[in-house]
C-alpha cells in the first residue's frame, strides 16, 4: 500500500510539472486575456490576423500551435449542435433558430458538414458551425446564401462598451473575416454572453441525451413492472434484481426518515429524481458516446432544482413559513436578522442543489479530460512520438482510476440529489408535533 | 498567466473543504467503530453533511471558472 501511495504521488508530481510547464507555454502561445494593447509586441513572432472591423476585413487561416489542456476540456464538457461518436460518425440534429429579422427558422445541422472540433465547413443563409454551436453572423452586406464555404475560424480581441477586453470570434470566408455571434444563453448575459441576434432553441445533443435516458429508465422499469406481475409473490428475476434493492433503499433510507407518513406523495418524485440523475451520470461516463456532460450542465440542473423549489414551496405548511417570516420564540431585533438569512436560504437551498451536480459531474470529466491530456502535454501536440508513448503510460491508470471513482460518484451524487430533495421537503411539510 | 488569483482562490476553497470533509470522514469512522450498529445512520448523516461542504467549495470554484 505504502509502495502504490509512493508511485501514485510521484506520478502526481510528474503531472503537476508537466502542467505547469503546459502553462508557462501557452501564456506565450496564445493571445490570452492577459495580453492587453501594450504587451501585443511580445508575441509578434507568431502571425496574428488583424480584425480591424467586423465585418469583411481580410484574414488568413493561422493554425495556433501547441495544446491548451483547458480551452480543450470545456470543448468537450460543453454542449453543441451535432451528435459526435468517435469523431467519426456525426449525427446531424435539428435546429430551430429564432431571430427577430426572419422569424423561426428549422433546418438540419447536416447542412454545416462539421468536421474536426465539430466546426462546420459550410454555413447556411447566415449561421455557421463553430465547435459545435451554431453561431450568426450579423453583417448587413454578407451574402447569404444556402450554402457557403467556411475556410476556418479564429479569435481576435476587441474592446467591449465598458472598456473590457473581450474575445469575439470570426468565421474566416472567402479570405475575409467576419464576426460571429454566439446564441443568447438562458442566464440573459450575466455570465458575460450577451442579449445577442438569435436564439437557439434546437434539441442539442443534451437534450437528444436527456429523451434516449429517459426513454431507456422507462423502457426498463415498465418491464420490471410488468415482471412484477408475472411472477407475483416469487423471488425477483433479471432486472427486478437490480432494480428492487435502489427502489427499497431509497424508500427506506430517503423517504420514510424525513417524509414519515406522507412519503408515499413524494416517492415517485424522488424516484425519478434518483434515476434520472443516476442514468445520466452513467450515460456520461461511458467514453465516445457523444462523450456528453448532461447531469454536469448547469442549465438541466437548474431545471431539476427549480422543479425542487417549486414543489417545496407549494408544500410548505403554515409551520414552515412562520419559521421563515416569523420564527417562534425569538425576540423581534433577532427576526430582524433571521428573517432575510432564513429568505436568503430559501434560494440558497436550489441553488446548491444546482451547482453541486452540475460542479461534480463536469470536475469529474474535467479530471479525465485533463488526463487524456497528458498525452498531448507529452508528446508536444504531436510532435514527439515517444513522448506520447510515455504521456500514454501515464493517462491509461490515471484515467481508469478516475472513471472508478467517477463511477462511485455517478450513484453518491444521485443519492445526495435524491435525499436533500427529500430533507427540503420534509422540512417544509413537517407537522408540528414531529418537531423538536 | 491567466486568472492566477482565482486559481489561488479555489485552491484555498479545497483547501478548506479538505479538512472538512476529513474531520467528517474521521469523525464517523470513530462513531461506526464505536457502535456499528448504527453505521447505516451515521453513513447517511455524513453523506449529507459531506454534501453540504462540497457544495460551498464547489461553489467557490465555480465563481473562480467564471471570474477571470
Amino acid at each position: 500500500m505504502k509502495q502504490f501511495l509512493l508511485f501514485f504521488s510521484l506520478l502526481l508530481s510528474i503531472t503537476m510539472t508537466a502542467q505547469q510547464h503546459d502553462h508557462d507555454h501557452s501564456g506565450h502561445d496564445h493571445s490570452g486575456h492577459d495580453h492587453s494593447g501594450d504587451h501585443s509586441d511580445g508575441h509578434s513572432s507568431h502571425e496574428v490576423n488583424d480584425f480591424a472591423t467586423d465585418c469583411g476585413s481580410p484574414a488568413k487561416v493561422i493554425h495556433h500551435e501547441g495544446y491548451d489542456p483547458a480551452a480543450t476540456a470545456i470543448h468537450h464538457i460543453s454542449d453543441a449542435n451535432v451528435l459526435t461518436i468517435m469523431d467519426l460518425i456525426r449525427i446531424p440534429l435539428p435546429a430551430i433558430i429564432y431571430n427577430k429579422d426572419r422569424g423561426l427558422e428549422l433546418f438540419s445541422t447536416g447542412k454545416f458538414a462539421a468536421g474536426h472540433h465539430d466546426s462546420g465547413h459550410y454555413g447556411y443563409k447566415d449561421y455557421v458551425l463553430y465547435e459545435g454551436n451554431i453561431h450568426r453572423i450579423t453583417c448587413d452586406d454578407f451574402p447569404s446564401t444556402d450554402k457557403f464555404e467556411v475556410e476556418g475560424f479564429d479569435t481576435g480581441h476587441a474592446l467591449s462598451a465598458e472598456g473590457k477586453e473581450i474575445e469575439k470570434r470570426y468565421a474566416i470566408i472567402n479570405g475575409r473575416g467576419y464576426h460571429i455571434e454566439q446564441k443568447t444563453i438562458w442566464d440573459g448575459g450575466l455570465l458575460g454572453g450577451g442579449v445577442t441576434s438569435f436564439y437557439d432553441l434546437s434539441p442539442t445533443k443534451n437534450v437528444v441525451t436527456m429523451f434516449i435516458v429517459a426513454l431507456l429508465i422507462f423502457l426498463v422499469f415498465r418491464s420490471v413492472a410488468k415482471s412484477y406481475n408475472r411472477n407475483d409473490g416469487q423471488a425477483p428475476s433479471g432486472l427486478q434484481s437490480l432494480l428492487e434493492p435502489m427502489v427499497v433503499f431509497i424508500k427506506d433510507e430517503v423517504a420514510i426518515p424525513f417524509l414519515k407518513h406522507k412519503h408515499k406523495k413524494y416517492l415517485p418524485l424522488l424516484l425519478t429524481i434518483f434515476f434520472f440523475i443516476l442514468g445520466l451520470n452513467l450515460w456520461g461516463q461511458v467514453p465516445f458516446l457523444g462523450s456528453v456532460n448532461v447531469s454536469g450542465s448547469l442549465t438541466v440542473t437548474m431545471v431539476m432544482a427549480l422543479i425542487v423549489f417549486v414543489i417545496t414551496n407549494i408544500n410548505g405548511n403554515s409551520h414552515y413559513w412562520g419559521h421563515i417570516f416569523n420564527f417562534p420564540g425569538v425576540p423581534w431585533f433577532v427576526k430582524m436578522i433571521l428573517t432575510p438569512v432564513e429568505i436568503l436560504g430559501l434560494f440558497i437551498k436550489p441553488l446548491t442543489l444546482m451547482l453541486r451536480l452540475a460542479g461534480n459531474i463536469s470536475a469529474g470529466h474535467i479530471a479525465i479530460l485533463s488526463f487524456v491530456g497528458l498525452i498531448f502535454i507529452f508528446g508536444k501536440a504531436g510532435e514527439s512520438f515517444a513522448g506520447s508513448m510515455i504521456g500514454t503510460g501515464l493517462a491509461i491508470p490515471l484515467t481508469l482510476f478516475m472513471m472508478a471513482i467517477e463511477l462511485i460518484v455517478a450513484f453518491i451524487q444521485a443519492y445526495v440529489f435524491t435525499i436533500l430533495t427529500a430533507s427540503y421537503i420534509g422540512a417544509a411539510i413537517e407537522d408540528h408535533d414531529d418537531h423538536h | 498567466m491567466t486568472g492566477t488569483l482565482a486559481a489561488v482562490g479555489a485552491g484555498l476553497a479545497v483547501i478548506g473543504a479538505g479538512i472538512g470533509l476529513g474531520q467528517i470522514g474521521g469523525k464517523a469512522m470513530e462513531a461506526i467503530a464505536r457502535q456499528p450498529e448504527a453505521s447505516g445512520d451515521i453513513r447517511g448523516a455524513m453523506l449529507i453533511m459531506a454534501a453540504f461542504i462540497e457544495g460551498a467549495a464547489l461553489i467557490a470554484i465555480l465563481l473562480s471558472i467564471f471570474i477571470q
